[in-house]
């Protein structure tokens, strides 16, 4: 397209295509200064300039091209906590389901025992899978569960146990205590567990997720983020927030239901669909 | 009320004091605290826009009081048209007498909460007394229909499901059928989360809304939405003509700016809050309140 002043209303317009990301206020206010500063009174077109912030964010964002890290002996186990109805157990019948593609033996924990029916669709989903999955008592204390899941794990030789959580909002305080005591009494069992623990965060949320990473993280040193539902409109920006403030990467992305709906996370991918209405070309030639 | 932006706005306008008319100019710099506010509270951004020229509009030309400081003024100005916006208020469920049959419809996102809200609706209409019946309909979440039959047997409240069933479109039929023999006079369809643009999930949303014809449909919003909000509210009111909106998980810290993006694109009234898991933690809808909460109270 034609080229363009750099002017107030060029960064104006520059706001408005980058506030419908989530991205937030001051990641936007620094990518418009940044503008303003280096490029004002320039003719430039908008493919250009978003170009330049693709590459950027496509650097910020990049992670591991194995992002599990696994135990070097021994049983690994993934912890999975999250909000309220964000996507946690879908996603731990998803990673299962991958994990058990490249050969490795897996053991559910199905450690809420909170919300109804919780325990029920994690088994639908262990049957579905043909994974092993161990379960609590009604009224089980979570870490018990987690507990057992993990010794489990230990004794049948089994490669990957994966914990669910009940949702809990990040400012309940004692439901995040209770967070902390189900890595703890993982602990027990293997000092140097959980060796991952996933923050699931549903891509339509907005600046909030900034407060979900950064309270998660300081309860049980969350090691990396899955963008969940990414599949609708919503393109999940606050993850670049995310990784400016609190520094947790995005490791996995949840596109459906299903258990084969699920990819790595790909920087370049989700940075062309943050800008999909630009209709710029790839970051590759950035 | 929104001290921190009170504050900031304050020293923004600090040369304000005893000048006469507030202008664009004068109080660009508060004006400017006041969209981050907006958007740092997930208000869309189009709307904030539109709103901050509303607003600035307004203003112009306007005294400043020698009674108020000029951040007063201005920031009430922006908060009654902030609870504007969100009004009219309408809390009501609109209900038939209690020898029809009402039906309340839940639609929305995957995981908004539709199916904890049937139960924190039923509960409310139980203790009004009144006899809901919650049916199950979405056959899609693996263990949803054990999930209502929990809340169900919780709360005492008869549930209608059947296994064996596919088509959550029949499920529906054959409860409104069932409905009077069972004595209910209020039923609630618990429908499966859907993207709003997921065509075949939205026509068969769309064919439960036309052969059940709901008195009411409500949207339930996760209260954290971003920028979305807008989308699929649209979306889900083009297909349903919503009668409300339900904004569950405020118990956090979520500012809550959807509230205004969804009132914005649908029209409809917020009839409620969630304000926990537990099945009581539902609340009337009060714009005052939210408009407090979204300039960062
Ligand atoms: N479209 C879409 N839906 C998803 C995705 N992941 C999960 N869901 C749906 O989101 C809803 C909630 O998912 P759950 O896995 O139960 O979420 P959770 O975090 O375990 O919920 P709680 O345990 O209640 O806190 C379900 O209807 C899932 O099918 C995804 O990637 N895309
Ligand atoms: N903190 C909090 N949690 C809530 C609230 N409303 C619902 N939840 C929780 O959010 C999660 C999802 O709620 P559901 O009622 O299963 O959501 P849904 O919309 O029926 O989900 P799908 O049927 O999978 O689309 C559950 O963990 C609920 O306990 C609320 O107001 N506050
Ligand atoms: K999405
Ligand atoms: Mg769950
Ligand atoms: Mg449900």
């Amino acid at each position: 397209s034609e080229g363009r002043l750099i002017d107030d209303q060029f960064l104006d317009e520059m706001r408005a295509i980058l506030f419908k990301t989530d991205m937030g206020y001051d990641s936007i206010e620094k990518i418009v200064d940044e503008v303003a500063t280096k490029m004002r009174g320039r003719v430039v077109t908008l493919e250009e300039v978003v170009a330049t912030w693709k590459a950027k964010l496509t650097e910020l964002m990049a992670q591991e091209n194995s992002p599990i890290k696994f135990a070097e002996s021994g049983p690994t186990v993934i912890m999975v906590c999250g909000v309220n109805g964000a996507g946690k157990t879908t996603s731990i019948a998803k990673l299962a389901h991958l994990l058990k593609s490249q050969g490795k033996t897996i053991v559910l924990g199905a450690g809420d025992t909170f919300r109804a029916a919780a325990v029920e669709q994690l088994t639908i989903w262990s049957k579905r899978l043909g994974v092993n999955l161990v379960t609590g008592e009604q009224g089980a204390h979570p870490a018990s569960v987690a507990y057992r899941a993990v010794e489990e794990c230990i004794s049948t030789g089994a490669d990957v146990c994966i914990v669910d959580t009940a949702g809990r909002l990040q400012t309940q305080k004692n439901l995040m205590a209770e967070l902390t005591k189900i890595q703890q009494s993982i602990r027990k069992l293997i000092p140097e567990a959980p060796h991952e623990v996933l923050l699931v965060l549903d891509a339509t949320t907005g600046q909030n997720g900034i407060s979900q990473a950064s309270n998660f993280t300081e309860a049980v040193d969350c090691t990396g983020i899955i963008l969940a539902k990414l599949d609708g409109t919503a393109k999940g920006g606050v993850v670049v927030a995310i990784k400016q403030q609190v520094g947790l990467p995005v490791k996995y992305v949840g596109v459906g239901e299903q258990p084969e709906d699920w990819a790595l996370f790909n920087p370049v991918d989700f940075v062309d669909a943050l800008f999909a209405e630009i209709g710029a070309t790839s970051t590759a030639s950035a | 009320m929104f001290e921190a932006l009170q504050d900031g706005l304050t020293s923004a306008f600090k040369t304000l004091r005893g000048k006469g008319k507030l202008s664009e100019a004068n109080m660009r710099d508060g004006l400017k605290l006041v969209e981050k506010s907006l958007l740092e509270a997930d208000v869309s951004f189009p709307v904030v826009r539109q709103f901050m020229a509303d607003v600035t509009e307004q203003a112009v030309g306007e005294k400043v009081l020698k009674s108020l400081d000029p951040s007063q003024q201005v920031v009430g100005l922006i908060y009654q048209e902030l609870v504007n916006m969100m009004g009219p208020v309408d809390n009501s469920l609109h209900l038939l007498g209690k020898d029809q049959v009402t039906v309340l419809m839940m639609c929305g996102l995957q995981g908004s909460g539709k199916t904890t809200t049937c139960g924190k609706l039923g509960r409310m209409l139980k203790e009004s007394g009144r006899k809901p019946l919650m049916v199950a309909a979405d056959l899609q979440r693996p263990a949803a229909i054990d999930q209502l039959h929990v809340i169900g047997e919780q709360l005492g409240i008869e549930v209608f499901s059947d296994r064996g069933q596919k088509d959550p479109v029949t499920v529906c039929n054959e409860a409104l059928k069932q409905a009077k023999k069972l004595g209910a006079d209020v039923v609630i369809l618990d429908t499966a989360g859907r993207l709003h643009v997921d065509d075949e999930l939205m026509g068969q949303l769309q064919r439960i809304d036309r052969q059940c014809n709901p008195h009411q449909a409500y949207l339930v919003v996760d209260g954290m939405t971003g920028q979305d909000a807008v989308n699929s509210a649209k979306a889900f009111n083009e297909a349903l003509e919503l009668d409300g909106v339900i904004l569950t998980k405020m118990d956090g810290d979520a500012r809550g700016g959807a509230a205004i993006s969804v009132k914005h694109v649908t029209g409809v009234p917020i009839k409620f809050i969630g304000t926990g898991e537990h099945l009581d933690a539902l609340e009337e809808f009060h714009a005052d309140r939210m408009a407090g909460r979204i300039l960062g109270q």
